[in-house]
């Protein structure tokens, strides 16, 4: 599984290290609400709500250099749009290995 | 440059936020998780620029978009790529960037628009008509000449050039549409179509996708149509 990084919010942050710290919190506050919805839209099979909090995942998938995850992440997006969920096990632990990174911080 | 910023995400916002805070130029005056907080907003506040999220849930980029009735240059930001082609039918967006939006190429799509059009002429929200409000000088041959705006009542885009009809005239001009949209009165004029801007003064009839005008039939784009029939005393 590929390994997240900091490195675009650095970029971003071009030294600012209260930046950051701020993106950081930001992170640790919204991502487990995510994926406490994106748990509740799929137990629901509203897969319409699904693919939305997956895209909006897919934003900080990207933001933590998982590139892989990425495509991984836009394929589960289709596969709802479609009306499946195939793939979501492969997403699932995409958003286990970004939880285990995201506490970390 | 006075801009906003709207998404519906956090680490977005906070990112732009951030991109915004880079350039000098930029002063971001209102950050906003959904596009209705937006309106409510720009209904009191003129800015120059909206980095605009089209991807958000209930009410989306674009419905936002249809909403405004004078857009100020707008940014778009989004994780997906499809929607480009849809964003670039609107003359105001002048840029679309995918998430996550790299630093260098935020600050092209700033310059984008700082070329696009003079900051200060945005923020007045007034249009710069010469020294006699009715009066437009158009320069044809090396002659300035006189053209009573009321009486123009369509401005067709031709290449370089464009075509100024009047009820007892025709001048043709080596200008743009838009510098042609920034001199003429907005109570008065609407763009229909990106070659098209008419006087509503003038209009004869409307059918589903044209317009008849004096003695011609100008097309009515999609997404101009529903800020013509706003515009409109519909019965």
């Amino acid at each position: 599984m590929e390994k997240p990084n900091l490195n675009y919010i650095q970029k971003v942050a071009a030294g600012d290290k209260d930046f950051e710290k701020s993106m950081i919190s930001v992170l640790k506050k919204e991502f487990p609400v995510e994926v406490e919805t994106y748990k509740k839209a799929l137990s629901k099979k509203n897969l319409k709500e699904t693919a939305e909090i997956v895209h909006k995942i897919k934003h900080k998938i990207s933001i933590l250099g998982l590139i892989k995850s990425y495509e991984s992440a836009e394929l589960f997006e289709n596969n709802l749009k479609n009306n499946t969920t195939d793939t979501h096990k492969v997403f699932e632990d995409i958003l286990e290995n970004m939880y285990q990174f995201i506490n970390k911080l | 440059m006075k801009c906003i910023i709207i998404d519906d995400e956090a680490t977005a916002r906070a990112i732009i936020e951030k991109l915004c805070v880079s350039v000098p130029s930029l002063e971001v005056s209102g950050v906003f998780s959904s596009a209705i907080d937006a309106i409510k907003y720009l209904n009191e506040t003129t800015v120059d620029l909206i980095l605009l999220d089209i991807h958000m849930p209930g009410f989306s980029g674009f419905d936002f978009i249809k909403t405004l009735k004078n857009p100020p240059a707008i940014i778009v930001t989004t994780s997906d790529k499809k929607f480009a082609l849809e964003a670039f039918e609107y003359d105001f967006i002048i840029d679309y960037l995918v998430k996550p939006i790299e630093p260098q190429r935020f600050e092209k799509a700033i310059r984008k628009v700082e070329a696009s059009a003079p900051v200060s002429t945005k923020v007045q929200g007034e249009k710069e008509v010469a020294s006699f409000e009715n009066d437009l000088y158009v320069n044809i041959d090396r002659r300035l000449i006189k053209i009573d705006i009321p009486k123009i009542y369509l401005i067709e885009a031709k290449g370089d050039y464009i075509n100024v009809k009047t009820e007892s005239k025709n001048y043709v001009v080596h200008s743009t549409l838009k510098k042609m949209e920034q001199k003429l009165p907005d109570s008065l004029f609407i763009k229909v179509h990106r070659s098209y801007i008419i006087n509503l003064k003038k209009i004869i009839d409307i059918e589903d996708n044209s317009v008849l005008i004096e003695k011609d039939v100008v097309p009515v784009s999609r997404t101009s149509r529903p800020e013509l029939m706003r515009r409109l005393n519909l019965l």
